[in-house]
């Protein structure tokens, strides 16, 4: 099918698609999808008892990438998807998901996803996820994504969730489970402005020996905007854990910001570092005095901060 | 020509009381000369070089370049103008790369001569080009980046806060030589540093010796530089060589 010009910058903006990718993808608009295509080596596979879809990576699979973005151009349309992500052995690949609501009347829009990723053995994951929003002042645009992610043995997960623009409200629940030798990093980029509100909170459990787990968390909160965050690291076993929150408060916003470490073992090592500012003067300055102009220069710091 | 014309800077003490940091300056700076500020620590030095870069505001007197008051301008357009100032503690960045720096620094500036500018400094530009202007790197190399955003600027009036500070001897030797080079007897401009080392001390032009908010002393460097040396308290040595005289012409 051809989207319009409407859907294809969703598309860009949350999936960088700018064509249809010549991999395996998914393209889901309004509450079904519209495009599929598997590969030899990515299953792409409609679920009979829900809504929603199975990727299948294939073990062994490398360099390939799949793209499963969802938009939504309907106002008042509440989806909600169950997707599995089943990543093979040994394989490397890379998921690129997000989703688009582009809510011109008055009534909210809304997407819920729940995912459930699972890394097996020896495998490598980096998974992108971007929420985007655009319409009318009044449509609401609301995301609430559930992921639960699992990190077999001696496998690798980057999860990168970027919401930048135009989401009025979002809670995001991510849990996680790492096992011996496994590593798992999230990283996470927000940017809330006008009354939006935003809260995440993820949860990694490092069951197995020897596992790892990062959570990386750059925000700037704006106007009147609240935001919250919880990070929860749990060590069961020897294990490494590692949450830094840092946040750029600018206005009237509020951030919260809970970092939580349990260790339920002697030999689990975990840090967390949590940081709440509003941009340095002297940063201002120094880049006024390179020929910026102040609004210039505040655009300059967010825009860096959270790439 | 850079000129200050009897400029005086306050600040407002905790209990309400003002504190005056910089009193009835009086400076003339010309163009193809590169001039040397020194003192003791407090006395002004980096106060007015804020003046000058328009950071701080004077609370009485005049700023001129080229003989037009700038007093009012702001820090971007004294930027625009040429003016260019490295800080003796330049802010960290986070997200920002030492690319992204130099290419704000000077927007049209090419791979090539990005690079040529980080090795000025004694920095391997592979190495330190997408690195980030966080807490990861170390004071030094933070300072010579900053220095190197300097040399990139090719500004008309260009001031170096203690570029040697924290920077090993190494590089001050080849930084010193390439500063030389470059602003001495070149009309196309002015640079200042303010500095407290004794090879930037003597290679310079001038010295302009600042204490208690005032210019204790001005001359050429191989009159000025005798008198400051083997000095352990420069103070001692602008009594000697009398309070607020301007020593030139000898
Ligand atoms: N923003 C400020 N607010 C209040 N006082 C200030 C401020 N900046 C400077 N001062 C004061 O002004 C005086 C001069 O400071 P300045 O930094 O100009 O000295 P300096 O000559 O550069 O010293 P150094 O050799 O240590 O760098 C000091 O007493 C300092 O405490
Ligand atoms: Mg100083």
């Amino acid at each position: 099918m051809a989207f319009s010009k409407l859907e294809q910058d969703l598309l860009a903006a949350v999936a960088d698609l700018h064509a249809l990718p010549s991999g395996a993808f998914n393209i889901r608009k309004d509450g079904e999808a519209v495009e599929r295509q598997s590969s030899p080596n990515i299953d792409i596979v409609p679920k009979t008892d829900r809504p929603g879809i199975d990727i299948v990576v294939r073990p062994g699979t490398r360099g390939e990438a799949v793209h499963v973005p969802v938009i939504l151009t309907r106002s008042g349309l509440r989806d909600l998807v169950y997707n599995t992500f089943i990543i093979g052995e040994d394989s490397d690949v890379l998921v690129v998901a997000g989703c688009g609501i582009h809510n011109q009347g008055s009534a909210q829009s809304q997407h819920d996803g729940v995912h459930e990723i699972i890394v097996k053995q020896g495998a490598r994951l980096r998974y992108v996820e971007k929420h985007y929003g655009q319409g009318s002042p009044e449509g609401r645009r609301v995301l609430n994504p559930n992921t639960v992610v699992t990190v077999e043995q001696g496998a690798w997960a980057e999860m990168e969730m970027v919401q930048v623009k135009g989401v009025d409200d979002t809670t995001r629940n991510t849990t996680a489970y790492v096992y011996e030798g496994g590593s798992l990093k999230i990283i996470e980029r927000l940017l809330t402005h006008g009354t939006q509100q935003a809260v995440s909170a993820v949860e990694i459990h490092l069951v197995g020996r020897d596992s790892s787990g990062q959570v990386l968390s750059r925000s700037v909160a704006q106007d009147s905007s609240h935001q919250e965050f919880r990070a929860v690291l749990v060590g069961k076993e020897r294990s490494v854990g590692h949450v830094e929150c840092d946040s750029i408060i600018m206005g009237d916003a509020r951030i919260r910001s809970v970092p939580e470490l349990i260790a339920e073992s002697g030999e689990a090592v975990l840090t967390h570092e949590a940081a709440i500012g509003r941009i340095a003067g002297e940063q201002l300055i120094k880049l006024m005095t390179l020929g910026l102009g102040e609004a210039e220069a505040v655009e300059t710091i967010l825009s860096r901060f959270l790439r | 020509m850079l000129e200050l014309r009897n400029v005086s800077l306050n600040f407002n003490g905790g209990d309400g009381a003002g504190i005056e940091v910089l009193r009835g300056v009086n400076l003339q700076l010309e163009r193809g000369k590169l001039y040397a500020i020194t003192g003791p620590n407090g006395g002004g030095k980096t106060s007015l070089a804020k003046v000058v870069m328009g950071i701080y505001t004077p609370s009485q007197g005049q700023v001129l370049l080229d003989g037009e008051d700038i007093t009012g301008l702001s820090i971007s357009e004294r930027a625009r103008r040429g003016i260019a100032y490295a800080f003796q503690h330049p802010p960290r960045f986070k997200g920002l790369t030492v690319a992204d720096i130099m290419k704000i620094a000077r927007p049209d500036l090419d791979s090539v001569h990005m690079r040529g500018y980080l090795r000025d400094v004694g920095l391997c530009p592979e190495d330190y080009l997408e690195r980030d202007l966080g807490p990861g790197l170390s004071g030094g190399e933070i300072k010579r980046i900053e220095v190197a955003q300097l040399l990139a600027r090719d500004a008309e009036v260009t001031i170096f806060d203690e570029p040697e500070a924290g920077v090993d001897l190494w590089t001050i030797q080849k930084l010193l030589a390439i500063i030389v080079k470059r602003y001495k007897g070149n009309r196309q401009g002015l640079a200042v540093i303010i500095t407290h080392n004794e090879q930037f001390l003597p290679a310079c032009d001038e010295i302009i010796l600042i204490d208690e908010g005032t210019v204790q002393g001005q001359g050429p460097a191989q009159m000025m530089w005798p008198l400051l040396r083997d000095d352990i308290v420069c103070k001692q040595r602008a009594q000697c060589v009398g309070i607020g005289g301007r020593i030139d012409g000898i």
